[in-house]
């Protein structure tokens, strides 16, 4: 079974339902993220699970115990705020203190427990020091380090890294990661940034307007968004829309204006006729003057309407001799050139069939 | 005006005077004078008819002594006076803290569109006159009011002859208290309305109970406000003098009220200048008192 279920959970604000009807479980010792763009309900959700909001409908049921009527300070579950939380008043060590003073745990234990904690966070030696003395990426630790102390069930962690700088929030991602091997805890992480979500999850919620879109692993969301929502959220993609003309052997052919028939790869066949789209990632299209001869599943020939030079890569926004706009990327990578193309360059675009994939409407 | 004319304004020196000039001319006037004027006076010998004894005297020796001193020294009942009302001040500051907590607490939790309301409806005694609040009092505690009669038809249950709730330390302490309440509302309000509601939320989630938020959350947070409402609250109350005047009993006369006593009725200036300085030292010395405990809480939650 497990560690976490929600089953059928609904929150409504008013005439807005911020949580509609969200089923998942989560197993034990997963890192688990809830991601998704600002209201789209996974800090309800997350806020339920810590006892600071009830849902109006659905159970939550933690361990094989249900949590309804347990407020927050019952619950074995701990939250890392976003904020960080940390008592102003109090030292490094009196915050990490909180928790067990709070559970009663006898004061002869309690040094052991604040040093193994700090430990845990790489912060040996600050104990003496208070939050104000600490930057940013220390108070994260020490937020991590309290809700850690007491051993939880289960660690929310809410937006934690928002407030850091892009370097260090990469540091805090591989951070994170060992730290919840070693621990072995289960995490549940919300956050509204993509590439975080995909850098560190064994699985991903991604939800929009109070539901789950899809739930996967991080490759499967990239590679094989279920809906149009999630391809578009998870990364850039190039969403193909159009009529379906035939169907077989698990390839599709759409009929998408301004680009023509578009062959993709699909695990159902959809009827012909019926509305479909390709999302197509920029990484998997060929960007040449001229396609290869051996290219033969789906090309198309464009102008470069616009490129952002990104240092690795350039992205390429091609516009079709029939009106649709590509976007295609290039990695930077051939020695003694620095671009491949400029604006207004004749090119022409290729790509296989099972680069793209196929999503019903 | 922009940030860049204050700024230079701030850096010219004409411009400091501006701007520091009249407040400072109004304090040196108004307070350094006028306390120097009442320290000079302490070492000086009273008048036949109050006011001061000529500087040069018949004899042509100068009129300085320490005789006021002395006699504030010699005689005990000064000290108990003077003692007396520091607890007065004291009972007034707790009472007013342990009213005003839950009152600011609320206003401060309250939806942004009330506060306002709530707190013009704290300061709204201030629109009429001290002293006509302070005689509504009498009226409030007065023998045929309901509340006397009530008090005593309750006493007269348990057979307890009635008890005069006017002219007494009751009346006095009461009106201190409903005078004062304004005082800490305001500077309490002021801290706990800045408080990160995060805080209580993690304490929870940590296993906190609202008790145990309230004592290692709250409370240490609020401090720096508890220190500014009781300065604000314990220093008017010290030296008062129209309440224990108008409410009290022949017992409950106070510093102020023995000051007052001095310059108006014993004619007798160099006491009353000793008796002032011993108050203002006091309230100068509790006030810093206040001020530094406050200022460390502060610059704490400040940093955080």
């Amino acid at each position: 079974m497990a560690l976490l279920e929600i089953q059928g959970v609904t929150r409504r604000f008013g005439d807005f339902t911020a949580v509609d009807d969200v089923s998942l479980a989560v197993e034990a010792g997963e890192f688990f993220t809830l991601l998704g763009p600002s209201g789209c309900g996974k800090t309800t959700l997350l806020r339920m699970i810590a006892g600071f909001d009830l849902p109006d409908a659905g159970r939550i049921v933690l361990d094989g115990k249900d949590l309804a009527g347990s407020p927050p300070e019952r619950r074995p579950v701990r939250t890392v705020f976003q904020s960080y939380a940390l008592f102003p008043h109090m030292t490094v060590e009196g915050n990490v203190a909180f928790p067990l003073q709070m559970a009663k745990v006898p004061a002869a234990d309690m040094p052991a427990k604040i040093a193994e904690a700090l430990e845990d966070v790489r912060l040996t030696g600050f104990g003496k020091r208070m939050p104000h003395e600490l930057s940013g990426g220390q108070r994260q630790r020490v937020a991590i380090a309290r809700a850690l102390v007491t051993h939880p069930t289960l660690l929310l962690l809410d937006e934690p890294l928002a407030a850091l700088d892009a370097k260090l929030r990469e540091e805090m991602q591989i951070e994170l990661i060992n730290l919840q091997k070693e621990v072995g805890i289960t995490f549940v992480y919300v956050t509204h940034d993509q590439t975080e979500a995909l850098a560190l999850s064994h699985r991903i919620a991604v939800m929009n307007r109070g539901r789950v879109e899809q739930l996967d692993e991080p490759s499967r969301i990239y590679g094989l968004p279920a809906t149009k929502f999630v391809a578009d959220f998870i990364g850039h993609c190039n969403l193909l829309s159009g009529p379906v003309t035939s169907g077989a052997d698990g390839v599709v052919a759409l009929d998408v204006p301004g680009i023509g028939v578009v062959r993709a790869a699909a695990r159902t066949i959809p009827a012909t006729g019926a509305p479909g789209t390709v999302a197509l990632r920029p990484e998997k299209i060929r960007i040449a003057t001229f396609a290869p001869s051996d290219a033969a599943d789906n090309r198309v020939r464009g102008t470069v309407a616009d490129l952002l030079y990104m240092g690795d890569v350039t992205v390429y926004k091609v516009e079709t001799e029939g009106g649709a706009r590509v976007e295609a990327l290039l990695a930077n990578s051939q020695s003694g050139r620095t671009k491949f193309f400029e604006v207004g360059d004749a090119v022409e675009m290729s790509w296989a069939v099972d680069a793209g994939h196929y999503i019903a409407e | 005006m922009t940030g860049a004319t204050l700024g230079a304004l701030r850096e010219s020196r004409w411009g400091k005077w501006a701007v520091a000039g009249p407040p400072l001319l109004y304090l040196v006037v108004f307070f350094a004078i006028p306390t120097l004027i009442m320290v000079a006076a302490s070492f000086r010998s009273p008048g036949e008819f109050g006011g001061l004894a000529p500087f040069v005297g018949d004899d042509g020796r100068l009129d300085l002594t320490l005789e006021s001193y002395v006699r504030l020294a010699e005689d005990t009942v000064y000290l108990e006076v003077f003692l007396k009302s520091v607890v007065y001040a004291l009972v007034t500051t707790l009472a007013c803290l342990v009213l005003a907590y839950p009152l600011a607490a609320l206003i401060a939790q309250s939806p942004k569109k009330y506060r306002d309301l709530m707190l013009l409806l704290v300061i709204l005694p201030f629109w009429s006159n001290f002293l006509i609040r302070v005689y509504a009092w009498m009226i409030i505690l007065g023998p045929n009011a309901a509340l006397a009669k009530a008090v005593n038809g309750v006493l007269a249950v348990f057979g307890v002859e009635p008890v005069p709730l006017l002219f007494s330390s009751f009346a006095v302490l009461v009106c201190l208290v409903y005078v004062h309440l304004p005082f800490m509302v305001l500077p309490l309000y002021a801290n706990l309305e800045k408080h990160d509601r995060a805080l209580l939320d993690a304490a929870q989630d940590l296993g906190a109970s609202a008790w145990q938020r309230f004592w290692r959350i709250t409370f240490p947070l609020s401090l720096p406000g508890v220190y500014a409402g009781a300065a604000l609250v314990f220093i008017p109350a010290l030296g008062i003098f129209a309440i224990p005047d108008i409410l009290g009993g022949p017992n409950d006369s106070l510093i102020g009220n023995l000051i007052k006593q001095q310059f108006l009725e014993t004619r007798d200036w160099p006491f009353g200048s000793v008796l002032s300085i011993v108050l203002t030292v006091a309230a100068l010395a509790l006030a810093g008192l206040a001020a530094w405990v406050g200022r460390r809480g502060a610059e704490e939650i400040a940093r955080a």
